[in-house]
């Protein structure tokens, strides 16, 4: 019987696929939350995995906050034209230009809690009813009572209190008129599992993951990239050090470290090292104890 | 087709040319999914809190925030229960108010924790956790000892199928670390526990505050020898309640790429299947052939339960979702009424006018609650009269469905033996079931069903003459059913005589009921066909009942190959008092043994459907006792019977 013991990743594996062809089955017009983190990265593989040999059926939808790192948005192109689904591409900009969202302003100034009006509008205009996103219940504390369908009322809000409950494998999507699920196919995967995976299925990861050259300079104690998005505060001077991220969101708010780790393997050996969480170098998480529970209830990703 | 023709396939990494790979020291974990449950201020965040400290699973930046949150609170000692207290509303209120996933990893496994409060207006909580679960680590306070609450949480691992229970008794540095308040516990739960069908149960005394036995061994309970608890959820043998038996394959969804292909994707859920193999597909019943198991990885030579694929078939069948592909003389009971434990989950009460929709496996369907056999008080067990469940209420009730399911008893079967009830109007999932079985069998079995009184399964009508409370107390033993599995060469009638010889020789009222004495006499009619087999069964089950019900410990060495047989043999007994061995050994071994030369009989094919040559032996699924015959003496078999019963107080420890 010992050849029937699955190890932990193919069971995350087939957790994840499971749930991946529900959303096919269940709903009319699924999204798939796609931002070229390493993240989505491996939503997309495994959604490919789930319905080869087949297309994936649904298109891809980035919410462009247009503060982001090139080399993301490089990746990103690049993919869709390899898996030939749709891509399809909303920006804060023209949120902000329709007057639907405000520019935050000063020096700490970041698109990150604009996506949310992006991402609502998106949602309402494609009449998605569900959006497949990659967050994880490891990286948060209000994450981690998310369920793998989210139940999402008709203004897109969050009811942490009034979830329904999730046995077995059994995922109820059913809603009325306008309302939407999220949907976490990676729910019960940590940083450590995608990094696991990412290796073992030779994904390839946007540059910006691993160790290169990159003026950064500090800021409460993070690592900030210098971009044309960020107005630079007195006394910060960015100095070239070799770094790599953690995660790549908001070029405004995604923290560096330094590091040297240069390949997969590399990474997963400092991530078993290291003493930080990936959402710690995030500064939209810091503004105050409840952040995130906060913008997940206005219908954050 | 394989992946690597597709032009559509996703940018990978170069294979690195020196073989060593940090990833692969990782592969080899595999995974534990626990639930805990205690009561407000049993401390079960701060033993969840000190696994993952202790693990160093926590992260500099949670320290610190934990640190400040602390402070903001005015309290300066590091609280261990704010990594896990995690909504706004909870940290206000400082209890946990929503089932919530924790994840850490030790070089051997990676852990899942479904967090779930403990009381009580939150008891589906506690199930929805539980339902995923393989273990359940159950909190009792030294100080107060065993409350409802620890029971009741004790009863819904039970309901909910998880094989292994932990107790942790927790806060022993309170109680100065003594082994008196402990045992007295142990004692106090174990008794309660028995009622309850729970495969595995263990007790650990700890100090989540001071880590005592969580992660690190305790210096201050040298009375104490066994495992800390890490080293119990690292060791527990996940997976062995796998059913790998009954193949079933719901069909989650259709995929067709073009006209040439056709695959029906969806999770083995139990069993396994190779290409080549029969399969009928449910409801239409027609028969065909598996082509191929594919995935993206390539085709598979065998899927086994767990696994995520696709499936061809040889014919052109019209499937869809919510059909299930199972093999041809291993199919599900399909019926449209069937038995269930129902645990509400809704606001509203359960209201029986109302069509509902059930979901199960792959299927949706309506369905309509017509009776509810009893409510359960899950405080004291005791089933009670009730028009409707409410809110957090568990109960026993038929359902009858617009169109025909396809299940398997819950407790055979976690994956076809569930259900939800989702809310037609609000769509929110309102209660939580599992199957029994067909009503029809129910009411087979218990005609006093029909009338409409509740009835516990496990009670029967008494018997006239002297009862058997009387006879037990004057036999100073308890009367039991011992009934031993497995496959003929096992060893069974060999140990079942000598468990006799050693009962009898201390004063107890036993009787052996052999199979092949059996056969000989009152089943001297029966063959060895499918359906002879059950009636065979079914009157050893009622004869040792006859035996039971006179007061004596009734030994059955009976091959009996089919898990349903066994179950209903179980249901004739109350709780606890129907002991099943499983004595395993090899079919080679058994073979090798060939006793009576059976085997090679049956390899000439002069016994047809021989068990474990051209008939199926199925292994009991949680039985109170496995008896490994290769790896142990008889003696030692015949000991660990002896000390089984002991354990349970049928017979004088």
């Amino acid at each position: 019987m010992v050849a029937y013991r699955k190890a932990h990743l193919e069971q995350l594996e087939s957790e994840a696929i499971h749930v991946l062809r529900e959303v096919a089955a269940q709903f009319e017009r699924p999204v798939l939350l796609f931002s070229g983190g390493k993240d989505s990265i491996v939503v997309v593989h495994l959604a490919r995995k789930a319905f080869w040999p087949g297309r994936i059926p649904f298109p891809l939808l980035h919410i462009d906050t247009g503060h982001n790192f090139p080399e993301a948005l490089e990746y990103r192109d690049w993919l869709a034209t390899h898996l030939g689904v749709d891509l399809l591409v909303r920006t804060v900009q023209d949120s902000i230009d329709r007057g639907r969202a405000v520019e935050e302003t000063g020096p700490t100034a970041s698109r990150n809690a604009l996506q949310t009006v992006t991402l609502l509008d998106a949602i309402r205009e494609l009449k998605a009813d569900a959006a497949i996103g990659g967050a994880r219940r490891d990286e948060e504390k209000a994450r981690a009572k998310e369920r793998f369908f989210s139940h999402r009322d008709a203004f897109g809000q969050w009811d942490p209190k009034g979830q329904r409950p999730e046995l077995w494998s059994l995922y109820n999507g059913r809603h009325g008129q306008g309302e939407h699920f999220r949907v976490f196919p990676l729910s019960n995967w940590t940083e450590m599992d995608v990094w696991q995976y990412i290796a073992a299925e030779r994904l390839e990861l946007p540059s910006l993951y691993f160790s290169h050259r990159r003026p950064v300079f500090e800021r409460d104690g993070m690592l900030l990239a210098e971009t044309p998005f960020i107005q630079l505060q007195p006394g910060e001077r960015p100095k070239e050090r070799v770094v790599r991220f953690r995660t790549v969101g908001d070029a405004t708010c995604t923290g560096a470290i330094e590091s040297p780790a240069a390949t997969v393997d590399e990474i997963i050996h400092e991530i078993a090292a290291l003493r930080i969480t990936e959402r710690g170098g995030r500064s939209d998480d810091r503004r105050s104890e409840a952040a995130m529970e906060d913008r997940k209830r206005q219908g954050y990703f | 087709m394989t992946h690597s023709n597709l032009a559509l396939d996703m940018r990978r990494q170069e294979e690195p040319a020196n073989g060593e790979r940090a990833s692969y020291a990782y592969r080899d974990m595999d995974l534990l999914r626990f639930t805990t449950a205690g009561s407000v201020d049993d401390g079960k965040s701060t033993l969840i809190g000190r696994l993952l400290y202790d693990t160093k699973s926590i992260f500099e930046d949670q320290i610190e925030a934990i640190h400040v949150a602390s402070k903001r609170r005015g309290d300066h000692t590091f609280d261990l229960a704010l990594l896990t207290d995690g909504l706004r509303a909870e940290r206000e209120q400082k209890i946990t108010i929503d089932v919530a996933y924790r994840y850490f990893a030790t070089p051997r496994r990676k852990f899942i924790i479904a967090d779930t409060p403990g009381h009580i207006q939150y008891t589906r909580n506690m199930v929805t956790g539980a339902s995923t679960a393989d273990l359940a680590i159950v909190l009792v306070d030294a100080r107060h000892g065993v409350l409802t609450q620890s029971k009741r949480h004790g009863f819904i691992a039970a309901l909910l199928g998880i094989p292994h229970v932990l107790v942790a008794v927790n806060k022993m540095d309170l109680v100065d670390w003594s082994e008196e308040v402990y045992r007295g516990i142990v004692e106090e739960y174990s008794a309660f526990a028995q009622k309850l069908d729970i495969q595995n149960l263990v007790f650990i005394p700890i100090s989540a505050l001071k880590g005592d036995n969580v992660v690190d061994r305790s210096e201050k309970m040298p009375w104490y020898e066994g495992g800390t608890l890490l080293h119990q959820l690292e060791t527990v043998n996940v997976g062995a309640d796998r059913n790998l038996l009954d193949f079933r394959f719901p069909v989650q969804y259709v995929i067709r790429p073009h006209q040439d292909f056709r695959g029906f994707a969806g999770r083995v859920v139990s069993g396994t299947i190779r290409p080549g193999e029969e399969v009928v597909a449910l409801p239409s019943g027609i028969p065909s052939r598996v082509r191929e198991v594919a995935t993206y990885d390539g085709p598979l030579e065998e899927a086994a339960a767990g696994d995520a694929v696709v499936i061809t078939l040889e014919d052109e069948i019209d499937i869809s979702r919510g059909d299930m592909i199972v093999r041809k003389n291993n199919v599900p009971t399909v019926d449209a009424r069937f038995e269930a434990m129902l645990c509400w989950m809704g606001d509203t009460p359960m209201d029986r006018s109302i069509p509902y929709v059930i979901m199960q496996t792959t299927r949706t369907t309506k369905g309509i609650v017509g009776r509810l056999v009893y409510r359960i008080d899950v405080d004291t067990l005791h089933r009670e009269d009730a028009e409707t469940l409410a809110l957090n209420e568990i109960g026993r009730v038929e359902i009858t469905t617009a169109q025909p399911l396809f299940f398997d008893p819950y407790r055979a079967n976690r994956s076809t033996g569930s259900f939800v009830v989702v809310d037609p109007f609000t769509h929110v999932t309102v209660a939580a079931g599992m199957i029994r079985g067909t009503v029809q069998t129910a009411e087979r079995l218990r005609p006093e069903l029909r009338a409409g009184r509740p009835v516990s399964p496990n009670v029967v009508r008494p018997a006239a003459g002297v009862p058997r409370a009387e006879r037990e107390a004057r036999n100073g033993h308890q009367a039991a059913v011992v009934w031993l599995t497995g496959l003929s060469g096992s060893g069974k009638s060999t140990i079942a005589h000598e468990v006799e010889r050693r009962l009898f020789e201390v004063g107890c009222q036993t009787a052996v009921l052999d199979g092949d004495e059996l056969r000989h006499g009152l089943c001297g009619d029966l063959a060895f066909s499918a359906a002879d087999r059950h009636e065979n069964i079914r009157r050893v089950g009622e004869v040792a009942r006859l035996l039971f019900e006179r007061g004596a410990i009734v030994i059955c060495p009976l091959v009996s190959p089919f898990r349903d047989d066994r179950d209903r043999a179980r249901t004739l007994l109350p709780g606890g008092r129907f002991i099943e061995v499983h004595v395993q050994c090899d079919i080679d071994e058994c073979r090798r043994r060939d006793p009576k030369g059976l085997y090679a009989r049956a390899d000439r094919g002069e016994i047809p459907e021989f068990t474990g040559v051209a008939s199926p032996y199925e292994p009991p699924e949680s039985p109170e006792l496995v008896l490994d015959t290769q790896a142990l003496s008889q003696e030692q078999a015949v000991e660990n019977i002896l000390e089984y019963l002991r354990s349970q107080g049928i017979i004088a420890g």
